[in-house]
C-alpha cells in the first residue's frame, strides 16, 4: 500500500482548496449583503489567490497569519463597525490557520500514513460533523447567557446587542429576579425543600445501598427494580398518583408532601452512584478493622464511610439538582405555597414571557457548571482511592 | 486423642456442627442486609408504589353514582332500556329523594359532571333540575303547611313526632342504615350522636316520611352542626308524608296512628283532600323533558356499579354502549391518535438521537483521554443543566423572532415576511427532546464503545476489509448493546415526557402525558386521567423489564 510522505503541497492545490472554503463563506455573507452569487466569486477568488500565493511563503507563516488577521479585521471595521471587526479577525485568524495548514500538509501529521485522501477526507468531514453536534449540544445553554444581559424585554438578540453598544446591555432581569417578591419566594421556597429532600434521599439511600452491596441479598433484583422506579416511570405518572394519594391523607399542598414526593424521586440516583462506588469495595478491609476490635458502627465511621464518601457526596448532588429542578409532582403535590424556582419559570414560560427567566436561567446554569465540576472531582478522587485508573 | 480419629460431623469452635453454625452466618448476613434495605423500601412503597396503586385503583373505581343515587341505583337495577321508554314512577320517586339529599349536600353536580363524562348534557339537567327540586310537590307542602293553622310548621311537633315521644322505643336501625348512607354520599363522618332516634312506630307506619326526616336530622346535626329539633325539616318531609297518606291505605295508617301530633296529622290529611297524589315521573318531567330520555337513564344504569371499565374504555375511543363495547363517534376520538403521536414522536427522538449520539460516543471513545474529557463536559454540561433551562433556551432559538430565524434571515436564507414556523409543533417538539435526551443515549454508548478493542478494526482491514465492512461486520455488532440501553432509556423517558412538550409543543405536538394533566388539573376527570396513565404506566413498565434483561438496571450509570 502506497504511503503519503508529510510534505509541502503544490500552490494550486492549496489554492483550490482554499477557494472553495472562501466560496462557502462568500455565499453566506454575499446572501446578508444582497448577492449570493457576487459573494461566492469574490470569496472563491480572494481566498484561492491567498492559498496561491501563501504557499510560497511558508518560512514567514506566523507574518503573515498575523498579517491577515489584522487585515481582516480592519476590512471588516471599515465595512461594518465593530461586530464586523470581531467576524473579521475570526476569518482572518482562520484563514491563515487554514491556508498554511494545507499548504503544510499539517493535515497528515497525526494520521497513520497509509491512509488514502479519501480516508483523510472522511477523518475531517467526520470530525466536522461531530463538531456540528456538539454544537447542537451546546448553544442552547450558550445563547442564553448573553440574551440575559438585554437592555430589551425581548427574547432576542437586539441591534445594539450586536453592535456591542453598552447601551444594549443591562443586569435589570437580575436586579428584577433579586428584588421581585414571586421569584425571592421561589428561590427561598426551593432552597428550603431540595436539601431536605436530600437528607432524606442520601440517609436511606446510602444504608440500602451498603445492604445492597452485601454478598447475600435474598431478591436483589426485585428491590433494586422497586427502588430504581421512580426514575423510570413517567413524572406526570408518579405526580399524577401522588396527588391522588397525598390528597386523600392530607399530606398535599404541604411542604412534607413535596419534601416526601422529591426524596422518593432522588432515591435512585443515590442508590446508582452509591452502590458504584461500593462496587470492588474491599470487604477485608471491614474484617480488617473487626479484627483490630472496632465495633460495627466504628468500622462504619471509621473506615467504610471515608472510602465511599466520594460517592455519597455525588449521590446526594444529583438528589440535590433533581430536588432542584423538578416541576412536574411539586406542580401537582404542592400548593401556591410550596411554589418553587422552577415552578415560577414554568409559568413564566407559559403564560407571561419574562426575561426575567434568562436571568435565572443563567444563574442556574452557573450552578450546574459547580456541580459538574464537583462530581467529576470527586469521581476522580473516589476512583484513586478504590485504586482504579482515573479516566 | 487425634483429629484423625474424629467422627461425625466437623464442629465449630463453640461446638456446634459447622454446617449449622455457617448456615445461621448466612443466614444473620441475609438478614442484616434486608435490615439496611428495609427503611428505604418502606419509605419507597409509602411515598411512591403506593400512590401507584391508588391511581391504579382509581381508573376502575366508579362508587359516585352508587353513593349518591344510592336508592335509585336499587330500583333502577329492574328497567330495561330495550323498552325503549323511561322508568316507571319508583324509580322517579327514589330519584326525588336521593336527589334532594344529594342537592342539599351539593354533591349533584359533581355526580353531573362525572356522567357528562359518559352522556353530554346530563350535567346541566342534575343542576337545573337540583335548583328546581322545590318544585316538586309544591301544592301538597303549601297545603300541609297551611293546615291547622299552620301546626306542622313547629320544629318542635316534628320533633316530637318522628321521636314518637319520650316513651316510644327507637328505629335504630333505620338510623344506622341513613348513616352509613349519609356517610357514603358525603364521604363526612357521621357517626356521631345527633340527639336523635327515629321513632319504630312512625318508621313502621310511614317509612318514607321516617327516612327523609332522619336524613334530615343527620345532615343538620352533622353538616350544619345545629340542633335538630330547632330546624324546619326538609320539603321532602312534607312530601313524603303526603305520598303516604295519599297512597292506598294511607287514611288507615294515619287513623290506627296513636303517637304524639295524632291530630295535627290528621288535620294535614284533611287538608289535602282536594289535591292528586303526587306523580314523581310528571313532576320530574315537567322539571326537565329530558328525564324522559332513555339515553340519559341508560347512561345512570350503566355506571351504577362500583368499578367500571369505563374510563379505560374512553381512554381508547371506545364506550359503553347498548350491547357491549362500542367505538366512539368520529369526532370524539382523540386518545388513539395521541397515543399513536407520542408513540411516533418517541421513536423520531429515539432515533434522531442514535443518530445524532453514535458519533459523538465513537469520537469520545476513540480519542486520547485528555481531549476526550475535554469535550466529554460538553456533553456533561447539558446533562445537568436544569430542564426548564434548556427548554426555554429552546423556546428563544426557535420562535419566530428568534435566534435561529434572525440568523436565517441575515444570511438570506429566508425571507423576513416567511420566517419558519419552527415552535409550537411537532418539529419543535421533536428538536428540543432530541437535544434534552440526546445526553442519555451518548452515556450509555460510550460506555459501550469504550470497551471494544480497537485493534479489531485494524485486524479487520488488515484481512482486506474496506473501511465500511470494518465498521459494519466487526465494529457495529459490538456497540450494538450500547445502542439498546440507550435507545430505551430514551424512549422510556420521551413517551412520559410533559414539560417541553407543554412548552414548545403547542397543540399539534403535545403527549399523551399532557392530556393527563390537563384531565387532573383543568376537566377534573380524574378516573380518565388515571386510566390513561395507567395505559402509558404498563408501556413503560413492559419497556423496563425488557431494560433490566437486556442492560440490567445494575449497570445504569450516571456521568
Amino acid at each position: 500500500m502506497a504511503l503519503t510522505p508529510v510534505e509541502n503541497q503544490t500552490p494550486a492545490f492549496t489554492a483550490s482548496v482554499a477557494a472553495g472554503a472562501g466560496a462557502l463563506f462568500g455565499l453566506f455573507v454575499g446572501t446578508a449583503q444582497g448577492s449570493g452569487l457576487l459573494g461566492l466569486l469574490a470569496g472563491a477568488v480572494l481566498l484561492g489567490a491567498m492559498g496561491f500565493v501563501f504557499t510560497g511563503l511558508i518560512a514567514q507563516a506566523r507574518l503573515i497569519r498575523l498579517a491577515t488577521v489584522v487585515v481582516f479585521a480592519l476590512a471588516g471595521l471599515a465595512f461594518g463597525g465593530l461586530p464586523a471587526l470581531v467576524l473579521g479577525a475570526l476569518f482572518g485568524l482562520f484563514a491563515g490557520w487554514f491556508i498554511f495548514w494545507l499548504a503544510t500538509s499539517g493535515y497528515r501529521k497525526h494520521l497513520v500514513p497509509y491512509l488514502t485522501p479519501g480516508q483523510v477526507l472522511w477523518h475531517y468531514g467526520f470530525r466536522v460533523i461531530c463538531g456540528a453536534i456538539f454544537v447542537f449540544l451546546i448553544t442552547p445553554i450558550l445563547v442564553v447567557m448573553p440574551l440575559s444581559f438585554n437592555a430589551e424585554d425581548f427574547f432576542t438578540f437586539t441591534p445594539e446587542m450586536l453592535r456591542f453598544d453598552p447601551a444594549g446591555y443591562s443586569l435589570k432581569h437580575y436586579r428584577d429576579f433579586l428584588t421581585n417578591e414571586g421569584w425571592q419566594q421561589a428561590l427561598w421556597n426551593s432552597l428550603r425543600i431540595a436539601p431536605m429532600a436530600t437528607v432524606l434521599s442520601v440517609g436511606f439511600g446510602t444504608l440500602a445501598a451498603i445492604g445492597l452491596s452485601q454478598p447475600h441479598v435474598p431478591f436483589r433484583r426485585a428491590i433494586m427494580a422497586v427502588l430504581i422506579s421512580p426514575m423510570i416511570v413517567p413524572l406526570i405518572i408518579s405526580a399524577a398518583g401522588m396527588y391522588f394519594f397525598y390528597s386523600r391523607i392530607g399530606l398535599q399542598g404541604t411542604y412534607l408532601g413535596v419534601v416526601l414526593a422529591h426524596a422518593a424521586l432522588g432515591i435512585p440516583f443515590v442508590i446508582i452512584t452509591v452502590t458504584a462506588t461500593l462496587v470492588g469495595f474491599d470487604h477485608s478491609l471491614t474484617r480488617a478493622a473487626a479484627n483490630m476490635g472496632a465495633g460495627p458502627i466504628t468500622t462504619f465511621f471509621r473506615v467504610q464511610m471515608p472510602l465511599i464518601l466520594p460517592g455519597v457526596i455525588s449521590g446526594g448532588l444529583f438528589a440535590f439538582i433533581t430536588s432542584f429542578d423538578e416541576v412536574v409532582v411539586v406542580l401537582f403535590v404542592g400548593s401556591a405555597g410550596q411554589k418553587t424556582l422552577p415552578w415560577q419559570m414554568f409559568i413564566g414560560l407559559r403564560e407571561q414571557i419574562s426575561p426575567t427567566i434568562l436571568a435565572v436561567a443563567t444563574i442556574l446554569v452557573g450552578i450546574s457548571i459547580c456541580l459538574l465540576t464537583t462530581v467529576e472531582l470527586l469521581r476522580r478522587r473516589s476512583e484513586r482511592l478504590r485504586g482504579m485508573s482515573p479516566s | 486423642m487425634s483429629d484423625t480419629t474424629q467422627s461425625g460431623p466437623v464442629l465449630a469452635a463453640d461446638g456446634t456442627p459447622l454446617k449449622r453454625s455457617l448456615a445461621r452466618a448466612l443466614r444473620m448476613q441475609k438478614v442484616r442486609a434486608l435490615m439496611l434495605i428495609a427503611p428505604l423500601l418502606i419509605f419507597i412503597l409509602l411515598t411512591f408504589i403506593l400512590p401507584i396503586a391508588d391511581m391504579l385503583f382509581r381508573s376502575v373505581e366508579n362508587r359516585i353514582v352508587s353513593d349518591t343515587l344510592s336508592e335509585t341505583v336499587v330500583t333502577l337495577r329492574d328497567w330495561d332500556p330495550i323498552t325503549g321508554e323511561a322508568p316507571d314512577e319508583a324509580v322517579f320517586e327514589s330519584l326525588y329523594y336521593d336527589m334532594f339529599v344529594a342537592a342539599e349536600a351539593k354533591e349533584h353536580t359533581k355526580l353531573g359532571t362525572r356522567l357528562n363524562y359518559e352522556q353530554t348534557g346530563i350535567s346541566s339537567l342534575f343542576r337545573s333540575s337540583g335548583r328546581k327540586l322545590d318544585d316538586i310537590g309544591e301544592d301538597h307542602v303549601k297545603a300541609l303547611e297551611k293546615a291547622g293553622d299552620g301546626a306542622l310548621k313547629d320544629e318542635a311537633l316534628w320533633f316530637e313526632i318522628m321521636t314518637g315521644g319520650s316513651s316510644g322505643a327507637g328505629d335504630s336501625a333505620l338510623l344506622e342504615a341513613q348513616r352509613t348512607k349519609m356517610a357514603q354520599l358525603t364521604g363526612e363522618d357521621f357517626s356521631a350522636d345527633i340527639g336523635f332516634v327515629p321513632g319504630a312506630e312512625i318508621s313502621d307506619l310511614f317509612p318514607r316520611m321516617a327516612m327523609a326526616y332522619t336524613d334530615f336530622a343527620l345532615f343538620t346535626a352533622v353538616m350544619d352542626e345545629d340542633t335538630v329539633s330547632e330546624e324546619d325539616p326538609w320539603e321532602t318531609v312534607f312530601v313524603a308524608f303526603a305520598q303516604e297518606v295519599q297512597a292506598p291505605g294511607g287514611a288507615e295508617k294515619l287513623a290506627a296512628y296513636t303517637g304524639p301530633g295524632a291530630a295535627e296529622l290528621t288535620a294535614a290529611a284533611e287538608a289535602l283532600a282536594g289535591l292528586e297524589p303526587v306523580s314523581f315521573k310528571a313532576s320530574f318531567l315537567d322539571l326537565d323533558e329530558d328525564w324522559g330520555d332513555v339515553g340519559n337513564w341508560r347512561t345512570i344504569q350503566t355506571y351504577s356499579p362500583t368499578y367500571t371499565s369505563g374510563y379505560f374504555l374512553n381512554s381508547i375511543d371506545m364506550q359503553k354502549g347498548t350491547d357491549g363495547a362500542e367505538a366512539r363517534p368520529e369526532n370524539q376520538q382523540i386518545y388513539i391518535t395521541l397515543f399513536k403521536r407520542t408513540m411516533f414522536m418517541s421513536l423520531v427522538i429515539t432515533a434522531s438521537c442514535i443518530v445524532l449520539g453514535y458519533p459523538v460516543a465513537w469520537i469520545l471513545a476513540n480519542l486520547p483521554t485528555r481531549s476526550a474529557n475535554l469535550l466529554m463536559i460538553l456533553v456533561l454540561l447539558p446533562f445537568w443543566t436544569s430542564l426548564l433551562v434548556r427548554t426555554s433556551a429552546w423556546k428563544v432559538m426557535l420562535q419566530q423572532q428568534g435566534v435561529i430565524n434572525d440568523v436565517l434571515v441575515w444570511l438570506g436564507l429566508v425571507a423576513d415576511d416567511a420566517r419558519l414556523v419552527m415552535i409550537n409543533n411537532q418539529f419543535g417538539t421533536i428538536v428540543a427532546m432530541t437535544h434534552i435526551l440526546l445526553p442519555f443515549m451518548i452515556l450509555p454508548m460510550y460506555s459501550v464503545m469504550q470497551t471494544i478493542n480497537p485493534t479489531y478494526l485494524r485486524a479487520a482491514k488488515s484481512l482486506g476489509a474496506t473501511n465500511w465492512t470494518a465498521f459494519w461486520r466487526v465494529y457495529f455488532p459490538q456497540s450494538v448493546p450500547g445502542i439498546g440501553a440507550g435507545s430505551i432509556l430514551v424512549f422510556i423517558l420521551s413517551i412520559g415526557y410533559y414539560i417541553t412538550p407543554e412548552i414548545v409543543g403547542g397543540t399539534k405536538g403535545v403527549f399523551i402525558s399532557n392530556r393527563i394533566a390537563y384531565h387532573i388539573s383543568s376537566s377534573l376527570n380524574w378516573g380518565l386521567a388515571a386510566a390513561l396513565g395507567t395505559i402509558l404506566l404498563a408501556v413503560v413498565l413492559l419497556l423496563y423489564w425488557a431494560y433490566d434483561k437486556i442492560v440490567g438496571i445494575d449497570n445504569v450509570k450516571l456521568g
